[in-house]
């Protein structure tokens, strides 16, 4: 197996003085073409931060970061981004949104009148796959949560990305939708084979989708443990119920808790009753 | 057994709904009840008519300016005015608004100095306008100009920053580059709210048109305002502050209904 993103001691500091955040300390991961990872642990501990450097959008400030074996150099088609919210451009219909990176020179290069048609082919693939095709010429705002996350994803497809990196995608959406779009991105998964990054707060969504979950830590923020999932590579909604599954979601949460340094809900409880009597 | 059938919300609902015509009743009402107002307290047999003149009193006006005094030539050298000024104010400030809002070392030259620089009254640029542009048409194109240009500026730079950070970079993840970034994203997605500035300054560049017709006019709706006051015709005051706000009515629907026209996913709903 080829590595496809190397992650060697990066760190990052934000900010200087006493505004001085260090968001990611000594971080080494290898992630392997055809991929799928998830990211998990506290809030603030450094996730996001990780998935943007990689795409490019933010500098670690130590350490190396390669795609291919070369270094990483500002953002590029090569490792497409979808985010969690108000990505998708209003003035643009479904179709328009999906064939944007054709509009850009990058995507026209020495381009031959085949290349259109198969682009335009591919467009309409992607709607396919995504179930959109009632929806191609209506705008954005005109789609529930779920189908604009859809859009983006057919968008960030568009420009055959190697990579996909995805922050907390379905986070807006509730837990039905999210269990259909779990199976249609598994299902990209399989016929495009991109090295997918995706980083999620919910970790029964890290395991179900992934090949390794990296539970991170915050302050600084750094790499705690990896998982590698004990699941057949053929995902299915009954998984989720197996023991393994069960197990591995409790140890996960469990080592969240503790990393991320603070109080359990029972402290918490008591604490809200005790003001409660108080008052 | 009742079933009780769900209520429709009222109008005093927080942001309820109000069908068209009631919008049209209330509206009318608005406008026509200050006008009941004047008539009334003009009408009283002891009020002067250089004090406030009736409603009859500045129609009448209105036909004798239209009829003997060239109403329209005032009314198109005035709109040609605050249109070309304001036109100029535009056609600078929209590159520039794009450049300060999306790179910080642009935004660091030139914001302070614009917010400075509005705040000095237009009027007192009177004297230095007269030096340097003379006293031609140009001169109150400039007052204008500068009544609206440094407003415009800051607040179409405020919407492009306004344009929400992962539309940018979804972009650059998708190999856009800078310019293309640019203009096919910053710009498209800033282009709504940076019509309704164009609106609402297009709104301020007629407030200033008495100011600007203070610069050696001899003819337009607020030189006209001016010259009335000297010889106390009130009523030719009133014709003309009223006409003013009329059309700057038509221009702020103009602009309403072109926004609807050009951005129409922006009104899918209501
Ligand atoms: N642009 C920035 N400037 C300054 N500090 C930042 C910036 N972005 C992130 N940070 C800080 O870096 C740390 C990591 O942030 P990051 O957003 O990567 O966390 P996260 O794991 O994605 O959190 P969440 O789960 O809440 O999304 C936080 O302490 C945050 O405050
Ligand atoms: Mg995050």
């Amino acid at each position: 197996m080829t590595t496809k993103i190397s992650v060697q001691q990066v760190g990052k500091v934000f900010g200087e003085g006493s505004h001085r955040v260090e968001a990611l300390k000594q971080i080494d991961l290898d992630i392997a073409d055809n991929e799928f990872v998830t990211f998990v642990g506290a809030s603030g501990c450094g996730k996001s931060t990780l998935l943007r450097i990689i795409g490019g959008l933010e500098y670690h400030t130590t350490g190396n970061l390669l795609t291919d074996g070369r270094p990483v150099a500002g953002p590029g088609a090569d490792r497409a981004m979808v985010f969690q919210h108000y990505s998708l451009y209003p003035w643009l219909t479904v179709m328009q949104n999906i064939k944007f990176s054709r509009r850009l020179a990058h995507g026209r290069e020495n381009i031959s009148e085949a290349d259109v048609e198969a682009a335009s082919g591919r467009a309409d693939a992607l709607l396919a796959l995504m179930g959109l095709n009632a929806a191609a010429n209506a705008w954005p705002n005109q789609l529930s949560g779920g189908m604009q996350q859809r859009v983006a994803i057919a968008r960030a497809l568009m420009g055959r990305p190697q990579v996909l990196l995805m922050d907390e995608p379905f986070g807006a959406l509730d837990a039905q939708t999210r269990e259909v779009m779990h199976d249609l991105i598994l299902h990209v998964h399989k016929l495009e084979r991109p090295t997918i990054a995706f980083v999620t707060h919910d970790v029964e969504e890290a395991i179900y989708l992934a090949d390794r979950v990296v539970l991170m830590a915050p302050r600084p923020g750094r790499i705690d443990s990896i998982y590698t999932v004990p699941l057949p590579p053929e995902r299915e909604q009954d998984m989720k119920h197996t023991p393994e599954f069960l197990a591995l979601k409790k140890e996960i949460l469990a080592r969240i808790k503790e990393t991320s340094g603070m109080k359990t809900d029972y402290d918490m409880l008591d604490q809200l009753n005790l003001g409660g009597v108080a008052a | 057994m009742t079933t009780s059938r769900p209520r429709r919300p009222g109008m005093w609902t927080i942001r309820g709904p109000l069908s068209r015509r009631l919008y049209w009743l209330f509206a009318a009402f608005g406008l026509l009840a200050p006008l009941g107002l004047w008539w009334f307290m003009a009408s009283g047999s002891d009020v002067d008519k250089v004090f406030l003149p009736g409603p009859l009193d500045v129609f009448n006006r209105l036909v004798t300016w239209y009829v003997e005094d060239d109403l329209l030539a005032d009314m198109g050298i005035s709109i040609y005015r605050v249109t070309t000024g304001f036109l100029i104010s535009a056609v600078i400030a929209l590159p520039l608004a794009l450049l300060i809002g999306t790179f910080r070392p642009v935004q660091a030259v030139l914001e302070p100095l614009t917010d400075f620089i509005r705040y000095m009254p237009a009027v007192a640029f009177i004297p230095l306008v007269m030096l340097w542009v003379g006293i031609e048409e140009s001169s109150k194109i400039a007052i204008i100009f500068i009544g609206t240009f440094f407003q415009m500026v800051l607040m179409m730079a405020e919407d492009v920053r306004r344009v929400p950070l992962a539309q940018i970079e979804a972009a650059q993840t998708m190999g856009a580059n800078r310019s293309e970034t640019i203009n096919l994203v910053i710009f498209q997605a800033a282009k709504p709210a940076i019509m309704d500035t164009l609106r609402v300054t297009m709104g301020w560049a007629w407030t200033y048109l008495v100011v600007a017709e203070l610069v050696a006019a001899s003819s337009g709706l607020g030189y006209s305002i001016l010259k009335a006051q000297r010889f106390l015709q009130t009523d030719k005051i009133f014709v003309g502050i009223i006409l003013i706000g009329l059309i700057g009515l038509v221009m702020d629907q103009l602009f309403r209904l072109a926004h609807r026209k050009a951005f129409p996913w922006l009104y899918l709903r209501s």
